[in-house]
């Protein structure tokens, strides 16, 4: 994964083959202490302690299409090449957190990427699933949530160009607004 | 044009162009739509499916087909991502592999406008004569 919005896609679709109704992720820059979080918070169905413990191996996968599973595990060595750790909370029946830390000014942290259209994709196909955006910098904090964007377009088709276009733009504006790093 | 900064905003957009577009009356009939299915696991991620679902979603909008372009998880072809899966009315859906910018192009042009198959299908639900 070459950018921070692809892990944030590809491990929301962990949080939505657990059948949670609200994934949060949360993304902070935190200049002082030098570090670069990422939490992803579901309510899923959790895993219990012998999954949990195997959930970032990458042999481990609930799928039975392949034998590898590589999201949580491509996570945890980006986190670790940048002085950073992955640490995975879990309760079965209540959800699951994902926190990834990795260390703000390292070179091999990755760039946050088009947030905008991971979000953007994950609305489109999400119908039933509740998602929240929320960005940190010490200039303030971004957040958006799929329901609010639902409840402002009632019956607008989201693949419409220009409704695309402007939540694409709405995203953009306020990251660069509060100095996020892309 | 103003900076659009807040749901608000989006709001304007959406008072805006309510009046030009004509609700399409299709969409409470999925069987009449164009259905497609990237996949976007992991696998599917790390070879450029994001591409490839925001290329089908403004291309197929801007040539105004009518199709409903979804995620969908792994579906075992790791090795040839990114898949899509198509759906035409009334068809079987027919898995396409390797789908960069080029190929979902070639695969609008051809197969969903014109019903022509291309190259890049993964047989994975043919029938034989026997079936």
């Amino acid at each position: 994964m070459k950018t921070i919005s692809e892990h944030i896609l590809d491990i929301v679709q962990n949080s939505i083959r657990a059948k949670a109704t609200l994934i949060e992720i949360i993304v902070e820059e935190d200049k002082k202490n030098d570090l670069y979080t990422l939490i992803i918070r579901d309510n899923g169905c959790g895993m219990d302690k012998t999954t949990l413990e195997q959930a970032t191996g990458a042999f481990f996968t609930s799928r039975n299409t392949r034998k590898v599973g590589l999201g949580l595990a491509l996570l945890k060595q980006n986190a670790e090449q940048c002085n950073g750790h992955l640490v995975l909370k879990s309760e079965v029946g209540k959800g699951t957190e994902v926190n990834a830390f990795f260390q703000l000014s390292n070179i091999d942290r990755p760039p946050l990427g088009d947030v905008w259209n991971s979000f953007y994709l994950c609305l489109l196909s999400e119908k039933q699933t509740e998602i929240k955006y929320r960005h940190k910098t010490e200039n303030g904090v971004f957040e958006i949530s799929s329901e609010e964007v639902k409840q402002a377009l009632p019956g607008m088709p989201f693949s419409n160009k220009e409704i695309r276009n402007g939540i694409i733009e709405l995203i953009k504006n306020n990251l660069t607004d509060i100095k996020a790093t892309f | 044009m103003t900076k659009i900064k807040s749901l608000a905003d989006l709001k304007k957009i959406r008072d805006e162009m309510q009046s030009k577009i004509k609700l399409r009356e299709n969409s409470e009939h999925p069987e009449q739509t164009v259905q497609i299915k990237v996949g976007m696991a992991t696998c599917g991620i790390a070879s450029g499916a994001k591409e490839t679902m925001s290329y089908f979603v403004e291309e197929l909008e801007q040539q105004a087909i009518d199709a409903v372009v979804t995620q969908t998880g792994c579906m075992g072809f790791c090795y040839a991502e990114p898949t899509v899966e198509v759906t035409l009315p009334g068809k079987e859906p027919v898995v396409f592999g390797y789908v960069n910018k080029s190929k979902a192009e070639e695969i609008i042009e051809v197969y969903i406008k014109r019903g022509e198959l291309v190259d890049g299908i993964i047989p994975l639900n043919f029938k034989t004569i026997d079936d």
